[in-house]
């Protein structure tokens, strides 16, 4: 049986993400009143995993790391058709950088025992860095392909997938256990199911904080965490925009004006 | 000081032996860092047959050179590139490394930082050496710039996107030394690029284009987006987009302009029915004119750019679209 762990995070709704501002005090950021919802491409990570499921034999464990809340993407992710799923949460996780987080995700893939396959969003919609998925792959010292945009030959103990590059791809061949991040090119994610929620009712979801997870308090959160954000600054603009105003075709005449006086048409 | 410091580094590109543009850029600005640092620019460069290329490294502006040459090393192989450039940074201990944010770095500098147990920053738009001589690594994010460093880990890990540094002004006459790296025996890779394809990217690319049209969520739908498109066609303009048009699907990740996506420069820029996120204007850089059309007064792009349109883009495009053709035809009789 291929055991997959989907690994997903909890992030503010990109839609209203700009309403978070930094808090100057804490250095970290406030997230108040914001929602937090799957990260986006997280759900092609979830389709890559019950698409599999679909033609092999295999079983999803959905991994998180967030407060006690991100348990309700643990659960989304169960009703599209997850098996268990597994959230890491403690203060002490609190304000981890993308090492400390992956570090941390890498202890509960031990703890939660083998697998085959680890699948992640390649970047979350928040931090958007793109490391966690790599570096937790080397923290278990197994290989990984970030921006898988198609599964070209899968099942066996060998794989090959494309990955997007500039202007292009490279096929890749790799061997299992691997960790492989997505992009949204490499699928549609499917919606949400009726009986899919029903189902996931009677699913628990298991809850790890730091000592059951058995890690030490330093080697994670904000004391894990080899960066730290030092200082912010808002910024000048040295522009600021002459409105054109008037009706529409006034706007509109004015415009290609301003722009064939300036030579930029 | 009581220790010397250890050097910048930039790990470089280069596809068909070619180095990528913004492996110079990135020497550019280590130079003005290992000044500061009162230190030297070292270059990592794996790949086959390099050595006639390394001059051009010398000349941006490196002092040392850990040349990788051999066929196995012609394209990017995660392993080998990782154990290659893990061992060298453990036994000469950089201070800083910098990495072009392709996605080749995207992927081994993740690989790297974590096997050295070391902090990474991505898509920074700025670095600087701050009063206790560490890296500030500054990035946009949350209506301002924040700054990252890594106070106690080294080296100092970094990833940064193509014209965010200008080019370096090359001195041909510099040198330097050259350090032939030893290939490791053929460990027995779980995981190998068998070939990578590149396409002729279609349409003006952005990073040259002189008229850049970017989109924001402001299109509302497809067929918003196909009028914004229709602009950049008759301006024969790049098309250009923030985050969230490409969350909707309306365009690929490669047309995303800012800190995560490509850096323009254009002689016009006319941003389309977006807010004037950090992230997205950080990445138009020196443009001689902009212009952004926003139906939110309020909007912060307005506090950015030259020219502004309050009105819904949906209709004001189309109609703006009929007067530049008119303005074109006019043109030409001329």
């Amino acid at each position: 049986m291929l055991k997959i762990i989907v690994c997903v995070k909890a992030v503010p709704d990109p839609k209203e993400a700009h309403k978070i501002k930094i808090d100057p005090a804490t250095k970290t950021l406030t997230r108040a009143d914001v929602p937090l919802v799957l990260n986006l491409l997280d759900k092609n990570a979830m389709e890559l995993a019950l698409l599999l499921k679909e033609q092999l034999d295999a079983h999803i464990t959905v991994l998180s790391m967030g407060p006690p809340v991100a348990g309700n993407i643990v659960k989304e992710c169960l009703a599209l058709g997850a098996n268990q799923g597994f959230l890491l949460s403690d203060r002490a996780f609190g304000g981890a950088d993308a090492y400390a987080t992956a570090y941390t995700l890498a202890k509960g893939i031990e703890k939660i025992g083998e697998f085959d396959l680890i699948i992640c969003g390649m970047a979350s919609s928040d931090g958007s860095t793109e490391w966690v998925g790599p570096e937790m792959a080397a923290f278990l010292k197994v290989p990984v392909v970030t921006r898988v945009n198609e599964i070209v030959e899968f099942g066996g103990e060998w794989w090959k997938v494309k990955a997007s590059l500039e202007n292009g791809y490279r096929l890749m061949q790799v061997k299992l256990p691997a960790v492989f991040t997505v992009s949204r090119e490499l699928n549609t994610p499917r919606t949400l199911s009726f009986s899919g929620i029903i189902k996931a009712r009677k699913k628990e979801i298991t809850l790890w904080d730091l000592n059951e997870l058995g890690v030490l308090e330093e080697t994670v959160g904000q004391k894990g965490s080899p960066t730290i954000v030092s200082s912010l600054a808002t910024v000048n603009s040295k522009r600021i925009a002459e409105i054109i105003s008037g009706t529409r075709e006034d706007k509109v005449e004015q415009l290609v004006q301003k722009l064939a006086d300036a030579a930029v048409i | 000081m009581n220790k010397q410091c250890g050097s910048v580094w930039v790990v470089a590109e280069q596809i068909d032996c070619r180095i990528l543009p913004v492996s110079l850029q990135l020497i550019g600005q280590a130079r003005k860092l290992a000044k500061e640092l009162n230190t030297s620019v070292e270059t990592v460069i794996l790949g086959d047959q390099m050595d006639k290329r390394v001059q051009e490294f010398f000349a941006a502006g490196a002092d040392r050179i850990y040349l990788g040459n051999a066929p196995e090393l012609a394209i990017y192989q995660p392993e080998m590139y990782t154990e290659m450039i893990v061992k060298l940074a453990k036994e000469h201990q950089p201070e800083i490394m910098l990495i072009g944010s392709t996605s080749m770095g995207t992927e081994l500098a993740p690989l790297v930082a974590a096997r050295l147990g070391t902090g990474l920053t991505a898509h920074c738009i700025d670095l600087i050496i701050d009063d206790n001589k560490i890296l500030e690594q500054r990035i946009p994010a949350y209506g301002g710039l924040i700054s990252i460093i890594c106070p106690e880990k080294r080296p100092q890990m970094a990833t940064i996107a193509s014209g965010v540094f200008p080019h370096p002004e090359l001195d041909e006459s510099r040198t330097g030394e050259i350090i032939h790296l030893e290939i490791p025996n053929e460990i027995s890779p779980r995981v190998q690029t068998l070939e990578i394809v590149r396409e002729e990217p279609e349409g003006i690319p952005l990073e040259s284009a002189p008229i850049v049209v970017a989109g924001g969520a402001g299109a509302g739908d497809i067929e918003g987006w196909r009028i914004i498109a229709g602009l950049s066609e008759i301006l024969n303009a790049a098309l250009g987009s923030t985050r969230p048009a490409v969350d909707e699907g309306w365009t690929e990740l490669e047309t995303m302009i800012g800190q995560s996506g490509k850096m323009v420069s254009p002689e016009l820029y006319i941003g389309v029915g977006l807010s004037g996120e950090l992230q997205h204007m950080v990445g138009i850089v020196g443009a001689k004119v902009m212009v952004a059309i926003n139906n939110d007064a309020n909007a912060p792009v307005f506090e950015q750019v030259d020219y502004g349109i309050v009105d819904d883009c949906r209709e004001f495009v189309p109609m703006l679209i009929e007067k530049i053709k008119e303005y074109q035809e006019r043109k030409i009789t001329c």
